[in-house]
């Protein structure tokens, strides 16, 4: 297996293993809680380095593993003490995690590798030259073996709980009178997310585990209504990310896990502009479409009350709308257009009249009005 | 080591100073953070800053702080907008929002700064200092920077003391009578990225969180009153500082970011624990003294209009 295609496929099982749970992640507002997880993990490591007597994969694992489920546990325990908001509970413990780890690794590990920045952006540049060995046969990249385990373990999680976990995530206190217990599920969650963490952030790094984890969640989120479908979606963005990431990085010669990061940046960008129904520009136009239906129930209401009047004549003319109304020419055509294609108004010269279903329409709005 | 050479040894005067000015200025800014429960914007803020760095440099060439710290800020800045639009105009929370522009702006400084070290250019060594701070190698003038920004934005805070008070505490109130709670939420936020610059050379961007949040708690827990509040979260950010720089200077191989961090979390678990009213250990002392004396007084007051 060429290194390159190692780097690309573990980029992309990182991507479904974060993915996937960060769709919870973000419908639980819990998305900052995966970033506080993903630097507390460090004393962990360090004290899994500390009992293994060196690096071991197991030691290093449920030590990072164990510090990711105190994280959250601390800041829970913080959170009930009623004197600390939850988002400053995590302001307080997770640096606390990371200034301990960092204090350890400078001052007893100086000389190894362990060094804080390979937990800030990893090396996923390396991961094709870690093998993994069965006697004499090469069973490949380790970080292949380990990711491919936790996407299987985050998918079978999902699956199993996948009920649970829905209600859980909408409706906590209904989950709760079924006899499903939220704390169960919150905590059961977050030891996935603990251990997707430590197993991603050996190849990509804290950030890129966080950014993986949020930002194409965030993204589907943007696209869908439907959980299924979001679920679906971030692993999809991530997966892309993940190898355009990687073309990216090729070409700058840079960090492969910023590149990714950023081409996730660039996903959600893309989506917060043109997504049919969240996006900005549809949002907009909606915005104006609403503005023009709403003058024009204004034109209609205005013209039915002067029907029949002797100022009618004066009151009807497109001039007058203009001076009254206080619509600019280019506002007042486009409101006419509207109400001329439905049919609700006629023009006569200057003269502006009701039809039978402008005159319903505009009674209508009335009423609705008086609710 | 001991107080006295903090006075006299040049470089411990440095650090120890410039580590005070960032507890100052962040622990008081921090309050406002704390209070309106944005307390990860700053951490989500001086990850944002790093992208700034990167092109601050790629721009100019030049790695005068003031430039670097320029580009920082002007980073951060739009990471406060971009979180802002987010969350007004979707669905997605604050704190999804937070995650994102932390994650994305922090992964294009990263691209960026392994780009940069890799053209083969002598002269970028030292930007990734930025990332877990070195304290050790502040020298006159960056304190004197640090002081002067953190001055201005402190000065800031002063002219619109009241108008902050307010939106901390009822922002429906502010705006009814007038004020833009938007506008000002973001000249808040604003005066938070001028503290986060100035702690990304002292503590790094990781650590920058816990300068905000901390002192303010700690100093939650002491009093009710906000200018109290204010004056105390500063004191107890710059002893820490103080006595992270004291703690790490002496020995080898004891970066001086995370001590000032963990003397922070001693001084917030000791003012959670023991603050006279607010102290977690006199509530429970409290209550279980309440639960011995119930049953009296369940007896003591008999239920009415039976």
């Amino acid at each position: 297996m060429s290194s390159t295609f190692a780097i690309i496929l573990t980029g992309i099982l990182v991507a479904a293993a974060c993915a996937s749970l960060g769709c919870f992640l973000i419908l639980r507002r819990m998305a900052m809680l995966a970033d506080a997880i993903s630097h507390a993990i460090l004393p962990g490591l360090v004290a899994g380095y500390f009992i293994a007597q060196g690096p071991s994969l197991l030691a290093g694992f449920f030590g990072a593993a164990l510090a990711g489920l105190i994280t959250v546990g601390l800041v829970e325990l913080l959170k009930n003490t009623q004197r600390v908001g939850g988002e400053s509970a995590i302001g307080i413990v997770f640096p606390a995690m990371f200034a301990l780890g960092t204090f350890l690794v400078s001052k007893y590990y100086a000389d190894v590798h362990l060094d804080a920045d390979a937990v800030l952006y990893g090396n996923i540049e390396f991961v094709g030259f870690d093998h993994w060995y069965l006697g004499e046969t090469d069973l490949g990249p380790q970080s292949l073996w380990i990711m491919g385990g936790l996407c299987l373990i985050n998918f079978i999680f999902i699956t199993l709980f996948y009920k649970e976990l829905k209600l859980a995530t909408f409706d906590a206190g209904l989950a709760a009178t079924l006899g499903f217990s939220p704390i169960l599920i919150h905590y059961g969650l977050m030891a996935v997310v603990s251990i997707t963490t430590v197993g991603a952030f050996t190849a990509v790094g804290a950030i890129l585990v966080v950014a993986l984890m949020i930002v194409p969640a965030a993204t589907a989120y943007l696209l869908t209504d439907r959980l299924p479908w979001m679920i679906g979606l971030a692993i999809g963005a991530g997966a892309i990310a993940a190898v355009l990431g990687f073309g990216l990085a090729f070409m700058l010669n840079g960090s492969v896990a910023g590149a990714i990061a950023t081409i996730t940046g660039v996903e959600f960008g893309l989506a917060l502009l043109f997504s049919p129904k969240q996006g900005l520009v549809a949002r907009a136009q909606r915005l104006a479409r609403q503005r023009i239906q709403f003058a024009a129930d204004t034109l209609l209401v205005h013209l039915l009350q002067h029907e029949g009047s002797p100022e009618a004549a004066n009151e009807s003319t497109i001039s007058h709308l203009q001076s009254e109304l206080q619509w600019n020419n280019k506002f007042a055509q486009r409101v006419l257009d509207l109400a001329q294609r439905r049919s609700l108004v006629r023009c006569q010269g200057q003269q502006l009249e009701l039809t039978t279903s402008g005159r319903e329409r505009s009674q209508q709005v009335l009423q609705l009005g008086r609710g | 080591m001991n107080l006295f050479d903090l006075f006299s040894d040049y470089t411990l005067r440095n650090v120890a100073l410039g580590a005070m000015v960032l507890g100052i200025v962040s622990g008081i800014l921090g309050c406002f953070a704390v209070l309106r429960r944005q307390g990860l914007l700053g951490d989500a803020l001086s990850h944002a800053a790093l992208p700034g760095i990167a092109i601050a440099y790629l721009l100019t060439g030049s790695k005068a702080p003031i430039v670097l710290l320029l580009g920082a800020g002007i980073a951060g800045w739009v990471g406060t907008l971009t979180i802002n639009r987010i969350v007004r105009d979707t669905r997605i929370s604050e704190d999804s929002a937070l995650g994102i522009v932390l994650s994305v702006f922090f992964g294009v400084g990263i691209l960026l700064l392994t780009y940069i070290a890799k053209r083969n250019d002598a002269n970028q060594a030292g930007l990734d200092r930025f990332l877990f701070g070195q304290a050790a190698t502040l020298v006159a003038t960056d304190v004197l920077t640090m002081s002067i920004l953190g001055g201005l934005a402190l000065g800031c805070l002063v002219l619109l003391y009241k108008e902050f008070k307010l939106l901390a505490f009822d922002p429906a109130f502010a705006a009814s009578l007038g004020f833009a709670p938007n506008r000002l939420g973001i000249l808040l936020t604003s005066l938070i990225v001028v503290a986060i610059v100035i702690g990304l050379q002292t503590v790094g961007v990781v650590l920058m969180a816990a300068m905000l949040v901390g002192p303010a708690v700690a100093a939650r827990q002491w009093t009710h009153r906000l200018s109290v509040m204010l004056l105390l979260s500063g004191v107890f950010g710059a002893a820490a500082g103080i006595a992270g720089t004291m703690l790490s200077l002496g020995q080898q191989h004891v970066p001086t970011g995370p001590m000032i961090i963990l003397s922070l979390t001693t001084i917030v678990t000791i003012s959670l624990l023991f603050a006279p009213a607010r102290g977690l250990v006199w509530a429970k002392l409290r209550q279980s003294h309440a639960l011995d004396q119930e049953p009296r007084n369940r007896e003591a007051q008999p239920v009415k209009g039976e």
